[in-house]
């Protein structure tokens, strides 16, 4: 047992727990914390796998920002702590099924094809430093600078749509209409009558 | 070296620890967004694992634009649930019978 496989065990492992606890527990904040304890163990298998810039940005992104996010709508939806109901019962069972159903159609079925194949014949390409982050910023910016853009536009939606959705008007907000304001003419603010005797 | 159907393994009883988790809380659409994102770890971790494998950085550039989308779509979904909570003052999956479908 090298040092490397046994650190891929640990956190493995770990990460198996808290991806269960994440499905069960029944309270919704305790869920998005093990969301996030789950997220570190995977950035550090990232690590393992030799995927340093992607494994800093789950933890710079998911955690610092889209768990936040979630964790701030936990705190404004004040949802009561649900009981574990009659329904969470009834499909226990069939949780449990899916569960072993799929592990075990995906694990005896394909995995063995993925053992077969000579990984070492393969070379390597796209690789111009040792550094990962500097290959990865090179094929971003040249093969895939397109995607990249695309993926800008993606998250301006995701902001504008955030920001349509949530958004509400409240009437007694007393805010002053520019256009209004330039608009105005003399008549109306200024009313003469005339034959108005005292 | 470790073997690559560690990583394929792990994968997969994520995935599907997901998706028993969608089977599981049917009550509540946050836990289910949460599953969602798990989904997605798991998806992300084959990629990154095949693309080191391969010795080819596609895998993880692919990595990267799942992020992205990712991203957004949390951004949305809890927007949406932001508003449904407002309308309906409850997140059950069950009390979204409006459209009588």
């Amino acid at each position: 047992m090298n040092v490397e496989l046994i650190t891929f065990f640990i956190f493995s492992s770990l990460l198996i727990i808290t991806s269960i606890k994440v499905i069960t527990s029944s309270n919704p904040v305790l869920s998005a914390i093990y969301l996030v304890f789950s997220f570190f163990l995977s950035a550090v298998l990232w690590l393992l796998l030799g995927a340093e810039f992607l494994s800093i940005i789950l933890i710079l992104v998911y955690v610092g920002a889209v768990m936040v996010l979630f964790l701030f709508v936990v705190m404004m939806l004040d949802i009561n702590i649900a009981k574990k109901s009659a329904a969470y019962i009834k499909y226990l069972p069939v949780g449990i099924g899916v569960f072993i159903i799929f592990n075990a159609l995906i694990i005896f079925f394909f995995i063995n094809t993925f053992e077969n194949i000579n990984y070492n014949a393969i070379n390597s390409i796209n690789v111009i430093s040792e550094s990962n982050t500097e290959n990865l910023g090179y094929v971003l910016f040249t093969e895939y600078i397109v995607e990249f853009e695309i993926a800008g536009l993606i998250l301006l939606l995701g902001i504008l749509s955030a920001i349509v959705l949530t958004y509400r008007k409240n009437p007694n907000n007393k805010y002053q209409n520019p256009t209004e304001q330039i608009d105005v003419e003399k008549k109306d603010r200024l009313k003469i009558i005339k034959g108005l005797k005292e | 070296m470790i073997p690559i159907s560690y990583y394929l393994i792990l994968s997969t009883i994520i995935f599907t620890l997901s998706i028993a988790g969608i089977f599981l809380n049917r009550k509540n659409i946050l836990v289910l967004l949460m599953s969602l994102e798990l989904m997605f770890l798991s998806v992300n971790f084959n990629l990154i694992t095949l693309g080191n494998y391969l010795g080819d950085l596609t895998g993880q550039v692919f990595v990267f634009f799942v992020l992205t989308v990712v991203a957004a779509e949390s951004a949305i979904g809890l927007a949406l649930l932001i508003v449904l909570f407002r309308n309906k003052k409850t997140i059950d999956v069950d009390d979204l019978s409006e459209l009588k479908g």
